[in-house]
C-alpha cells in the first residue's frame, strides 16, 4: 500500500508543476473518457431501427449491424458473402504468424504464396464452380488488404533493387535508379492512380483491356516502392565501410555481400521507418477512391448514402477508424517487437 | 611457382592532388614476412591496401600470385580469395555469430559444404582459442577476442598471403600479446605475411625484413637486426627515437 503511495509521489506529484499537469490530465481523461462511455455504452441503441436512433443521444450501434457487412465487403453479392470472408480469413491468419518470428520459415512464405491464389479464387470465381464476379464488384477490407500486402510484398525488394541502384557506380543503373525514384517522389500517389487508370489505358491497343484492380495495384506498387528505396537507401549508408571491405577482402561478389552481408544489416537499422511507410501505404490505399475502386473508406462513405441510414458519419467512421487502427497498430507492434528481438540477440 | 608472390612496380597512387604513393617497387618472397612502419599518413596502409585492390592505384604494376590487378573483376575475385586481410577495427559481421562470420566465405565463395565448413571454422577457433565462443555474436567479444576471430575468419579461406593493416592498433594495451601470439604462430607456419604495425617488439621477433616508408615512398628496408641498431636514414632514425623512446 504504502508502495503505491510512493510511486504516485514519485512519478505523478513530484514538484508543483507535475502535480497542476496530473490534475489537468486527469481532469481531461475523465471528462472526454466519460463522455465516449456514455455514447458508446450508456446512451447508445444496440436494437431498434433507424427511427429508435435518431430518438437517441449515444450511438447507433443498430447502423453498424446493419451495415457492417457491407462496409467490410462492399458490392459483393450476399448470397456468396461466405466468399470474401473466408479470404480476409486466411489473410489475417496469415498476417497473424507473419508477425510471430516463430512461425518464420520456407512453409510460411509458400502460406503466402498459396493464399494469394485462394483469394483471387474466391474473390474472382470462375473456376472450381464458383460464380465469377467482376471486380467492380470487389470492395472493402478484401481490396485494401490485397492492395497493402500484394503491394507491400513488391515494393519492398523493388524499393531495395532501386537503392541498390541509386548507389551503384554503373551510370545507367545508378541515373534510371535516381530519375525513377525523384519523379515518383515529386508526384502524388493520386496522380500516379490516375495515369494508370486514365492515361496508360489510352496507349494500349483498342479493345485490350487489363484489369483495374491489377492497373492501381501496379500503381501503388510502383510508388511505394520509390519511397521503400530511399528508406532503404538510408539504411545502406549507415552500414560503415570496413563492412563492405572484409566483404570484399574474403572475395565475396557484389551480390553475395549484399546478400549476406550489407542488406540484412542496413534493413535491421531501418526497419522503424519501413514499418512507418508500409503504414502510411496501407492507409493511402484509400486513394484508390478516385478512379472508383470501393475499398473499405469508400463502402463507409457509400453506407451513409442509405435514405435511410443518413447522418450517421460518426458511428460508421468510428467503425472503420476501428479497423484501421487494428491493423496500422498491429503493424507497429510488430516492428517494436522485431527490434527488441533483434537487439536482445546481438547485445550492443 | 618460382617467382615473388607479390610483385610491385613504380606504384603510383593519388588521392585527388595527393600523391599517396610515389614509385613504390616491392617483390615479397613466398613465406616471407614484412613488417612496414612510418609515421601517419606515409601512405603504409594505402599500399597493402592496394595489395588486394581495396585502394586502385592510378599508375605502375602490382602481380599478386602470378596474377596483375586490373579492373576485370574476375582475375581480381581469385586474387582477393588467396589474399588475407586483418583490418584495424576488426570489421566482423555483427548479425552473424563467430561461427557463422567464419563459414561465410568457405562455404559462398569456396563453395564448400556446411559441415566441412563449421569442421574448418572450430579448426581455427581452436587455433586462436575461441572455439568457445563460437556461438556467440561479436558485440559480446573483448576486442582482442573479436581480433583473433578476425584472423582466424581470413585463415577459413586458407589464404597463400595475410594482410595486416595495423591489427593492434585499435586495441586495450592488455589485448595487445594474445593477438601478437597468433600472428607469431602464423609465421611459425610459413605463411607469407605483410604487417603494417608499430609493435616493434613483432618485428624484430618475426619479420624477415622492415620497411620504413614517409610521404609515399619506402625510404629504407633491411633486416630488422640492422634495420633498428643501425637505420641509415634521418628520417628513419627520427621515426625509431620517436616511437622507441
Amino acid at each position: 500500500m504504502s508502495n503505491s503511495i510512493d510511486w504516485f509521489k514519485k512519478n505523478l506529484f513530484n514538484g508543483w508543476l507535475n502535480s497542476v499537469l496530473t490534475v489537468v490530465c486527469f481532469y481531461l481523461v475523465i471528462k472526454f473518457g466519460a463522455g465516449v462511455i456514455q455514447w458508446l455504452f450508456i446512451d447508445s441503441v444496440w436494437e431498434g431501427t433507424s427511427q429508435t436512433c435518431r430518438q437517441a443521444d449515444g450511438a447507433c450501434l443498430v447502423f453498424i449491424k446493419e451495415k457492417f457487412l457491407f462496409i467490410l465487403f462492399g458490392f459483393y453479392p450476399r448470397e456468396i458473402i461466405w466468399r470474401p470472408i473466408t479470404g480476409v480469413f486466411i489473410f489475417c491468419l496469415l498476417l497473424f504468424l507473419t508477425m510471430n518470428r516463430k512461425f518464420w520459415s520456407k512453409k510460411l512464405i509458400y502460406g503466402w504464396f498459396l493464399s494469394f491464389i485462394v483469394m483471387a479464387i474466391l474473390l474472382k470465381g470462375g473456376v472450381l464452380g464458383f460464380v465469377p464476379v467482376d471486380s467492380d464488384k470487389w470492395g472493402g477490407l478484401p481490396l485494401t488488404l490485397i492492395l497493402a500486402t500484394v503491394g507491400l510484398i513488391f515494393s519492398y525488394p523493388l524499393g531495395i533493387l532501386l537503392a541498390l541502384g541509386r548507389r551503384s557506380e554503373m551510370p545507367i543503373i545508378k541515373s534510371f535508379s535516381v530519375i525513377y525514384i525523384e519523379i515518383i517522389r515529386g508526384v502524388p500517389l493520386i496522380s500516379v492512380l490516375f495515369m494508370s487508370s486514365v492515361v496508360f489505358p489510352l496507349f494500349l491497343p483498342e479493345g485490350m483491356v487489363i484489369n483495374k484492380v491489377f492497373r492501381a495495384q501496379v500503381a501503388i506498387i510502383m510508388f511505394i516502392s520509390a519511397y521503400m528505396a530511399e528508406v532503404v537507401r538510408g539504411g545502406l549508408q549507415a552500414i560503415p565501410k570496413g563492412q563492405y571491405e572484409a566483404a570484399q577482402a574474403l572475395g565475396l561478389g557484389y551480390w553475395q555481400s549484399m546478400v549476406k552481408i550489407i542488406l540484412p544489416q542496413a534493413l535491421r537499422v531501418v526497419i522503424p521507418p519501413t514499418v512507418n511507410t508500409a503504414i502510411g501505404m496501407f492507409k493511402d490505399t484509400s486513394l484508390v477512391i478516385i478512379i472508383a475502386l470501393f475499398d473499405l473508406m469508400y463502402t463507409t462513405k457509400a453506407s451513409l448514402q442509405d435514405p435511410n441510414w443518413l447522418g450517421f458519419t460518426l458511428e460508421a467512421y468510428a467503425f472503420v477508424a476501428c479497423i484501421y487502427f487494428i491493423f496500422c497498430f498491429s503493424m507497429s507492434r510488430f516492428s517494436q517487437r522485431l527490434e527488441a528481438d533483434i537487439k536482445s540477440k546481438q547485445e550492443h | 611457382m618460382s617467382g615473388p608472390m607479390i610483385k610491385i612496380q613504380n606504384l603510383n597512387k593519388w588521392y585527388g592532388d595527393f600523391h599517396v604513393l610515389k614509385d613504390v617497387n616491392l617483390d615479397v618472397q613466398k613465406s616471407e614476412k614484412i613488417v612496414i612502419c612510418g609515421p601517419s599518413g606515409s601512405g603504409k596502409s594505402t599500399l597493402i591496401r592496394c595489395m588486394n585492390r581495396l585502394e586502385i592505384h592510378q599508375k605502375g604494376s602490382l602481380i599478386v600470385d602470378g596474377i596483375e590487378l586490373t579492373d576485370d573483376v574476375k582475375n581480381l575475385e581469385i586474387v582477393r580469395r588467396e589474399v588475407g586481410m586483418v583490418f584495424q577495427h576488426f570489421n566482423l559481421f555483427p548479425h552473424l555469430t563467430i561461427l557463422e562470420n567464419l563459414t561465410l566465405a568457405p562455404r559462398w565463395v569456396r563453395k564448400m559444404s556446411k559441415k566441412d565448413a563449421v569442421e574448418l571454422a572450430m579448426h581455427y577457433l581452436e587455433r586462436v582459442q575461441i572455439s568457445e565462443q563460437a556461438h556467440k555474436y561479436p558485440g559480446q567479444l573483448s576486442g582482442g577476442q573479436q581480433q583473433r576471430v578476425a584472423i582466424a575468419r581470413s585463415l577459413c579461406m586458407k589464404p597463400k598471403i595475410m594482410l595486416f593493416d595495423e591489427p593492434t592498433s585499435a586495441l586495450d594495451p592488455e589485448m595487445v600479446k594474445e593477438v601478437l601470439d597468433v600472428m607469431v604462430s602464423l609465421a611459425d607456419d610459413g605463411m607469407t605475411m605483410l604487417c603494417v604495425t608499430h609493435e616493434m617488439g613483432f618485428a624484430k621477433s618475426v619479420a624477415d625484413r622492415v620497411i620504413f616508408m614517409d610521404a609515399g615512398t619506402i625510404v629504407e628496408e633491411n633486416n630488422p637486426e640492422d634495420f633498428f641498431s643501425n637505420p641509415q636514414h634521418e628520417r628513419t632514425k627520427e621515426f625509431l627515437g620517436q616511437i622507441l623512446h
